[in-house]
């Protein structure tokens, strides 16, 4: 078996996911390497979920009974944990929401209401990169055909990386927003953070981060990033669908007006008008979902008990050997950078004229679950002329044997259509 | 899922290529980017050509080649019908086992059996006949318009 340096100990791990136990295909290995589109779950985090229904199930912050103040102290402790796993100064920064997509809707939904000085409007711009997933592209067009900002993008250079050449360009003093991608889920990218950012505070520009990629993987500091919104999901680091986080600056959740109303989200209601609950919740309209932040709590005890920087390091050996053996197999060619440099753990790539919907479909005979087509992120596809790609994306319980049974299906692959 | 035929039909295609043709559609699977565009040439009712050019999976294109095979050629009844089998067929999830009757209208398209069980790719085998029907619709629409000015 492949030794690398730095690799966890992925024995011990994956006995905590019963899943990758399965066999597919009459008999053959599960070979899972779809982490970038969903991470497998923990016994901890199913059992969280179970006990949690078995166990407290009520609805939060009402009733006087056990069982809800049960439930209302363990959603409000998974808040507390995830506040402490990205570093944010205070608890009441972290909006719990569905996913990373209504995270930043949310944002984009709040500037488009709010009043000066955050205000969207005609007169002003709004910036992303031509490397974002489409649910940070998407809602940047609706706000801009709501209210005629201009939407403008960072092109990509050919090995993958974000174009920053004309930086002063794009981010310019009409700038309101820029949002952008911390790590790719195509190309893999790491982005410069700090870059971005220190030419957005210049003009006095709002950053959002979109970091669904990033916290699975890496220590995540909303503090370092000095970003003033950080999205991601739950369900891409161990924790359960249906669970998604915006952390964002204090004094900005206090100024910018709600988006979506309902219950929770009110201090007083009458016939005329209302009056909104602080922050977080004047941001979580409706009952939340309860057990989901709960299982997310749960994914984030697993995840710190393990280490983020050493399954920072896990992943990093993995990619460096992935991206050495991928670049052996003739005709296949990465999309995105071609070294572990600067990059996570989810590689794309074409293997010659062979279309990635029968790579991933032999490859799947095989036992090996990869994801094909454009990621959502179909501008990247165009950018490098190409229909589809083929991604393998690993993840804490990934080993180097799983890339050699990628390399040797990618071999039947070739074989099977040359 | 793969035939050996499937295989011979993408290695190898049929009729690929545009030539002269009285209506020409182009067709996309927004799921997976594959594209066609295919023209079709009537003699009266009798198809002449059909002739196309695409890029996708080995099940669009070859699905194409196929359908260049099988209907170049017929009466547009005839094709209509063997069109019809091939949508029965690729939408039975499975569940239709080709038997003699079918096997002589679909001929080699009855290799396409097994992706029906796989959804994500049925829309990979249909989309060349759905641009088919598209084109003839036009070309023959236009052509009883046409003879309704005359």
């Amino acid at each position: 078996m492949t030794q690398l340096p730095g690799l966890l100990d992925t024995e011990a791990i994956r006995k905590d996911f019963p899943i990758l136990d399965r066999t597919v295909h009459d008999g053959r290995k599960l070979v899972y390497l779809d982490n970038a589109a969903t991470s497998q779950k923990p016994r901890q985090v199913l059992d969280a979920l179970n006990e949690y229904y078995e166990r407290y199930n009520a609805n939060v912050h009402r009733g006087v009974h056990v069982l809800a103040e049960e439930a209302t102290a363990l959603y409000e402790g998974a808040r507390d944990k995830v506040a402490a796993f990205i570093n944010a100064p205070s608890r009441d920064e972290v909006i719990f929401t569905k996913n990373a997509s209504e995270s930043l809707n949310l944002v984009a939904n709040m500037l488009g209401w709010a009043d000066e000085p955050y205000r969207v409007d005609h007169e002003t711009e709004i910036v992303i990169t031509e490397m974002e997933h489409h649910s940070n592209i998407v809602p940047w067009q609706l706000l801009s055909q709501r209210t005629g900002a201009k939407l403008k993008w960072f092109g990509l250079t050919d090995d993958g990386r974000l174009d920053l050449s004309n930086i002063d360009e794009i981010i310019t003093e009409k700038t309101k927003i820029v949002s952008f991608v911390l790590v790719s889920n195509i190309l893999g990218t790491v982005n410069p953070v700090e870059k971005i950012v220190r030419r957005a505070q210049e003009v006095g520009a709002l950053v959002l981060i979109d970091a669904s990629q990033a916290a699975p993987h890496m220590p995540l500091d909303v503090q370092a990033l000095q970003a003033d919104f950080v999205a991601f999901t739950g369900h891409k680091m161990c924790g359960p669908t249906g669970i998604g986080v915006l952390w964002g600056r204090q004094e900005l959740l206090e100024d910018l007006p709600p988006f979506l109303g309902g219950g929770e989200m009110i201090e007083t209601v009458s016939m005329h008008s209302s009056t909104y609950a602080p922050a977080p919740h004047k941001f979580e309209a409706g009952t939340p979902p309860i057990a989901q932040a709960v299982g997310l709590g749960a994914a984030i005890d697993y995840l710190s008990a393990i280490g983020m920087d050493k399954i920072l390091a896990h992943e990093h050996a993995l990619t460096e050997y992935a991206v050495k053996r991928l670049l052996d197999v003739p005709d296949l060619k990465i999309i995105g950078p071609t070294t572990a440099e600067d990059r996570g753990a989810a590689i794309s790539f074409t293997l010659g004229d062979i279309h990635p919907h029968d790579v991933g479909q032999v490859l799947d005979e095989e036992g090996i679950a990869v994801r094909v087509g454009h990621h959502c992120a179909r501008p990247v596809c165009l950018r490098y002329g190409i229909p589809a790609t083929t991604r393998a994306s690993f993840y804490l319980y990934s080993t180097p044997a799983e890339i050699d049974a990628l390399v040797d299906g990618l071999e039947h692959v070739r074989n099977f259509f040359g | 899922m793969y035939q050996e035929v499937i295989l011979d039909h993408y290695k190898h295609p049929h009729g690929r290529g545009l030539r002269d043709g009285d209506a020409e559609v182009h067709h996309v699977n927004p799921t997976c980017g594959d594209e066609i565009t295919l023209r079709v040439k009537y003699d009266g009712e009798q198809i002449t050509d059909i002739s196309y050019e695409g890029q996708g999976c080995s099940i669009s294109q070859a699905s194409a080649s196929v359908l260049n095979d099988l209907l170049v050629g017929k009466e547009l009844s005839e094709a209509r019908k063997i069109q019809e089998t091939f949508l029965e067929l690729m939408q039975s999830k499975g569940r239709i086992e080709p038997d003699d009757d079918m096997e002589e209208v679909l001929e080699d398209a009855v290799a396409f059996a097994g992706v029906s069980k796989y959804p994500a790719r049925v829309k990979c085998a249909l989309l060349s006949w759905m641009a088919w029907k598209d084109a003839t619709a036009q070309a023959l629409g236009g052509a009883e318009a046409e003879r309704k000015t005359a």
